[in-house]
């Protein structure tokens, strides 16, 4: 049985990459690009990954263990400024029930030969989808992870 | 199950301070009494019951009294309601960006025009 429980977040993560921005925005753009850091793998476009880079457009994708749940995440592009800014909104789904709603803001700083990252997410996670395996995984990463969050520990 | 008052907010307001913090850490040990849980700190039973009270007021820990011992323990549901929502998406997120970093190296290591 599944409560219906709304539980809101955000999020910021900067990286700062080694090349120029132009290099960086391309590769938010480009599908096979995107698909190699997005998914792991260049050859996940057309099968389960989809990406339809423009205001309007959609990007897509499916996945999860043979048998297992099969995790889907949509999203569609608001706002595109080459080299400087994205804005999107994603649903994540577990099988057919949503589990979250977000939307995220990815900015693009060039400074010359390095670009900063800053990447803030605002989402709503709907419901209590976990499982109890899931709920054994322990307090001990929990507390890590609100350690390096309340560090601002990015890296 | 997931208890509708479990609120992320009123969680990371009572984790962001340090003692209250040394009290989770003992109790993911397993449950201990107030007074075990005030040995390790520089401060008095009351303070240290204060503590006890917010983190039991966001349904973090759980108290109960036997005699004149209060026993205090972890509650699952509000540790697993915050850590799939930050594993799930601020983790995610890492490691994808972390991925794009690879890829943006093989690229400058190649020579692969953009």
């Amino acid at each position: 049985m599944t409560l219906s429980t709304a539980v809101h977040d955000t999020f910021v993560i900067e990286r700062t990459y080694a090349a120029p921005v132009a290099l960086v925005f391309e590769s938010w753009a480009d599908p096979t690009r995107k698909a190699r850091w997005f998914v792991g793998s260049p050859e996940a476009l057309g099968a389960g990954y989809d990406l339809d880079f423009r205001v309007g457009g959609r990007e897509a994708f499916r996945g999860g263990p043979p048998g297992g749940t099969v995790h889907t995440y949509e999203s569609r592009f608001h706002d595109i400024v080459p080299e400087q800014r994205i804005v999107y909104t994603y649903e994540m789904y577990a099988d057919e029930a949503r589990i979250s709603v977000s939307v995220a803001t990815v900015e693009f700083h060039g400074e010359g030969a390095v670009t900063r990252l800053v990447l803030t997410e605002q989402g709503v996670f709907l419901d209590d989808h976990d499982t109890a395996a899931q709920r054994e995984e322990g307090t001990r990463s929990f507390l890590e992870s609100l350690a390096a969050s309340l560090r601002g520990d990015d890296s | 199950m997931l208890d509708q008052s479990i609120d992320l907010d009123r969680t990371f307001q009572a984790l962001a301070d340090k003692s209250r913090r040394t009290m989770v850490e003992r109790l993911t040990l397993g449950p201990a009494s107030v007074s075990e849980l005030a040995a390790p700190l520089d401060m008095s039973l009351a303070a240290v019951l204060q503590h006890v009270q917010v983190l039991e007021s966001c349904g973090l820990v759980k108290t109960e009294k036997v005699g004149r011992t209060r026993t205090c323990r972890m509650e699952r549901a509000a540790m697993s309601a915050a850590e799939q929502w930050i594993t799930d998406r601020r983790r995610g997120w890492e490691a994808r960006l972390d991925r794009l970093g690879d890829v943006l190296n093989e690229v400058a290591t190649t020579g692969e025009r953009p």
